[in-house]
This record gives C-alpha cells, structure tokens and sequence, in this order.
C-alpha cells in the first residue's frame, strides 16, 4: 500500500505491507516513517486543528487543536462537538478548553494568547 | 543621529524575527504593523504542522507566531506601532519613514530597514477566468479569514481553482466546518502544494484533485451559481469540447502567492524577476546599502521555519559594523530559481546558506557549485519539485573577478 508520511514536511512517499512477521515499510527517511504507515494500516490517528467561538465581539472564534491525536474516523464527531463549546474567557495560548474531550484521550488547547 | 538601528515594516513571521535577531545584539528596533495584531498571515493559520524544523514540534500557525510575539514584547529593545502603515520611504544619510495612524502623521529614521511585507495572492483578475464576478469569488486566504477569524462560513458547496497549499489547507477547513468542496482543479499536470498536504487534506476527506483542468468562466448575477471546468492542454490552452458545467456558490481561488514589493520599487531596489522579489546578498541586503528584504518578500517559502531563518540573518547582520559592500554575480541553471543571487565578497562567511527550487521536477539530482570553472561543492539529491523548497549550505571562499555558477543537474544522465 502506498501512503505518503505526513509527520514532517519532507513528505516521504512510503511502501508499506503487511506480512507474516508484521509490517513492512520501505521509502521512509526516518523511523517515524515506520511507525506512522504501522498506524496508518493499523488504526490511523489524526491532530485536529478548528476554532471554537467566544464570547467575545473582537474575536467571535479562537483557534484551538489537539493536544495528541485521534482516532482518524472521529474527527467529524469531535468538530460537532466542539460546535458546542463557547470560550467565556480569556485564554492564553497552551490552555486547555476541554480536558479529554469525547474520552478521545486527547485535550483541546486554545492555541494563541487571547488576551491583548 | 537616527531615532532606531532598524525599522521593520511588518509584523509577520519574517518581521518578528528579523526584529527579535536585531535587538538581541543590542539594536534599538521600531516594528511598523498596519494591522491590530502581530503575527502576519499566521493569525488565521490555525492548521498544524509549523515549526517543524525550528522547534522540532507540531505547532499551529497561530502557536508558532505566538512564540515569536511572546519574545517581542518581552524584549525593551523592541517598540511595536500597530495599526499604523508606512506611506513613504526617503533615503538620505538614514532612512525617513513617513507613517500613518490614529495618531496622525508620524517621521521616524532609522540607519537600516528591513522590508517583511510578506505576499499577495494571485486573484482571479489575474488568471484568465471568464464570464461574470458575482459575490462568492474569493482567494483562498480571503476564505480562510471568514472561516478562522470571523467564525463565519464563506460557501455552502464550492469548487477549488488551485493546487497551492492554501487552497488545500482551505479545501479540507472548509470540509470540517460542513460545506462541500466538489474538487479541487489543478490548470498544471503537477500539483502546486507539498505532498503531504494532498494527503492529509484531500485523500483524507475523499476530495478529487482534478490536473490538468481549469475554470474557464464563472455563471452568476448576485451570488456564483456554477463555474465551467475545462480541460487544459500543456500549453494552458483549452481543449475543445471537454467543458462541464457545476453548480457551485463559491469559487476559491489558490493560484499562487505574490511577493509584494511596492515599497522596494519606490526605492528603486533592483527586482529578481524569478522570485518577484528584492535581488540580495547572503545578508538579505539588496541592492540599496542598508535595506533587507526578507520572508515571503523577498521569495515565497514554503515552510515558515525558513521564514524565520532568513529574517534573524537579515537581523543579526544590520548589526554588524558597515563595510564597503564587494557584490559579485551567481550565475546558475536548472533552478527556478536560486536565494541569494548576489555575494558580498567583504562579508563572506566560511559556510554560505542558500534557498533553491528546481526548474523542473527530478527524480534524482545533482547540486554543483564551481568557482572559475573548478567544483567546489556537490550535494545529490532524490526527489525534486518545483513547489518543495530547499536550502543548502555551501563552503564557498572566493575572490573578486571568480566566477561562481551553481548549477542542477539530472543525476539519472549519465
């Protein structure tokens, strides 16, 4: 199967199959190569990269993410979710909005000081 | 004597660095923002995957520019004027900045200048597209500015014109926020964007990337109510008969990234007409003693971590003791093109960095660097493409009347 790394910005285009003696991977520069194409034919993972809205006129959304990631075919679930969620303060940038939100095991970082 | 060491116009990335590099040799620095807040085009770059390189983490646009505005502020070397826009630069002995604000007119000078100014996107009037300009035709930046600033969403159902990593980053920001991206067109047989990001933005979400196919006209009075596609031959031409109408609100347009250096050319500062930007030496110098041109004004990144790189050279080097400039030419072939053009002979250090993007893509390729004729230098490669940047050191001593040519060879020729 052929995937392309997305963990870094050389892109690497990997090879990966599975075999007896378990996952083969060819292509990839480093080992982090490896063990993305093992989670990607395994269980694929995602960081998810949104905004939620604010209570706040001069900002009506505030960018947040994923502190880690999620399971890849949550990602829809989790932006419903987070549709919800109002910031009804100001956050600075590394603050967690929600601790491990949905039970995905991952938090929601706000991502830039919100204050002025 | 001048009010400031430096004045950076821009409080980008590129600013940001050159500004923080700058002051912290000590160099009194005034950052001129026109918008209320620092951090450039990364203010609305919530998407991850910056800072790589420079921090060895994935951080959002937002985060990584964080980090930069966090050491500003901190740093007393620094003064930020937001909201305030430069109208004119005059060169004397020092540098007269003209600016305008709330506060009225205001003149500042300044022994040097760095221009971040960034880049423009390319619009539609810019692309031959034709037919009527209804509301809904927008760059992708201007969408991501709705979306991620605004909180508000720009379309309902759209087409994509463009391959640039903006357009893809958008085709997936758009997905998640419940509109549908019918396709992504690509007018070239390549894509424009990093590989990566055609993984993660469109093969994720099930979004077509269509080559080799272009808008040809828009339909739509008040509101885009459908675009027509066309196939395009490798010379841009339409092919006949291929054309396919589909219903849309919205075209977002991804078609290329502008340097813009309407304040280097009031200046007469000579222009690469390859990078659209300033001509500079291994300082980020351009032709006009005391002006640096960096980031996406001077050459359009790929990746912001170089960005930042460029910049603090730029920073750390107007705070160096002036010496007579000895500027001596780089001639090179097989790159689009080749980050610095120039050498300052006077200045050389032992290693000198620069940025490339190839001509053509290559499966696998050899980098020369000779110097009258003999190689000095040669790094291969495997993997080129124009849209993918790289940078190189290269131990290069030379002196004046040497020639130096860089040139990128097919390593598959034998």
């Amino acid at each position: 199967m052929r995937l392309v790394c997305i963990v870094c910005p050389n892109g690497c285009v990997l090879e990966a199959e599975k075999t007896p003696e378990g996952i083969k991977v060819t292509g990839n520069k480093c080992k982090r190569g490896i063990a993305f194409a093992t989670e990607e034919l395994t269980a694929p993972k995602r960081s998810l990269t949104t905004t939620v809205a604010t209570v706040y006129p001069d900002m009506p959304v505030v960018p947040v993410r994923t502190d880690g990631e999620i399971p890849k075919e949550k990602i829809f679930d989790l932006m419903a979710y987070l549709k919800k969620v109002k910031a009804d303060k100001r956050y600075r940038a590394g603050e967690v909005i929600c601790k491990d939100a949905m039970g995905l095991g991952a938090d929601i970082i706000i991502t830039i000081d919100m204050i002025e | 004597m001048s009010d400031y060491k430096a004045i950076v116009i821009g409080g980008g990335p590129a600013g940001l660095a050159a500004a923080l590099a700058a002051a912290n040799e000590g160099a009194k620095v005034l950052m001129i923002e026109r918008e209320a807040r620092l951090g450039g085009i990364l203010k609305q770059c919530v998407h991850d995957g910056f800072g790589v390189i420079r921090f060895g983490e994935k951080l959002s646009g937002c985060e990584y520019a964080q980090r930069f505005i966090n050491g500003v502020k901190q740093n007393a070397n620094i003064e930020v004027r937001l909201q305030t826009f430069v109208i004119q630069i005059e060169k004397t002995e020092e540098f007269r900045i003209t600016a305008t604000s709330a506060r009225g007119i205001e003149v500042f000078t300044a022994e040097n200048l760095v221009l971040a100014n960034g880049c423009r996107e390319r619009t539609a009037r810019q692309v031959n597209i034709h037919g009527t300009r209804p509301a809904g035709v927008m760059t992708a930046g201007v969408a991501q500015n709705y979306v991620n600033l605004q909180g508000a969403l720009p379309t309902k159902r759209c087409v994509i014109l463009g391959s640039g990593d903006i357009g893809l980053i958008m085709a997936r920001r758009l997905t998640l926020e419940g509109a549908q991206v019918v396709g992504v067109y690509e007018a070239k047989s390549t894509p424009s964007g990093l590989t990566r990001n055609i993984s993660q933005c469109l093969t994720d979400f099930n979004i077509p990337l269509h080559l080799s196919k272009t808008v040809k006209r828009v339909f739509g009075n008040n509101r885009v109510e459908a675009v027509e596609i066309c196939d395009v031959n490798d010379k841009m031409e339409y092919i006949d008969g291929t054309e396919e109408i589909i219903a849309c609100d919205a075209l977002i347009i991804s078609v290329g990234l502008i340097p813009e250096n309407e304040l280097a050319e009031s200046l007469h500062i000579q222009i690469d007409p390859r990078t659209k930007g300033p001509l500079v030496d291994q300082n980020m110098m351009t032709s006009l003693d005391g002006v640096y041109s960096v980031g996406n004004a001077l050459h359009v990144h790929d990746l912001v971590d170089y960005v930042s790189e460029t910049a603090e050279i730029a920073g750390k080097a107007l705070t160096q003791p002036k010496k007579q400039r000895e500027w001596t030419d780089i001639q090179h072939n097989g790159f689009l093109y080749l980050v610095p053009q120039k050498l300052d002979l006077a200045a050389l250090a032992d290693k000198t960095v620069f940025y490339f993007r190839t001509a053509i893509p290559l499966a696998s390729a050899i980098l020369k660097a000779s110097v009258d004729g003999e190689v000095v230098f040669t790094k291969k490669y495997a993997h080129l493409k124009p849209p993918e940047m790289e940078k190189v050191e290269v131990p290069l001593q030379l002196q004046q009347g040497q020639k130096v040519v860089f040139s990128l060879e097919d390593g598959e020729v034998r």
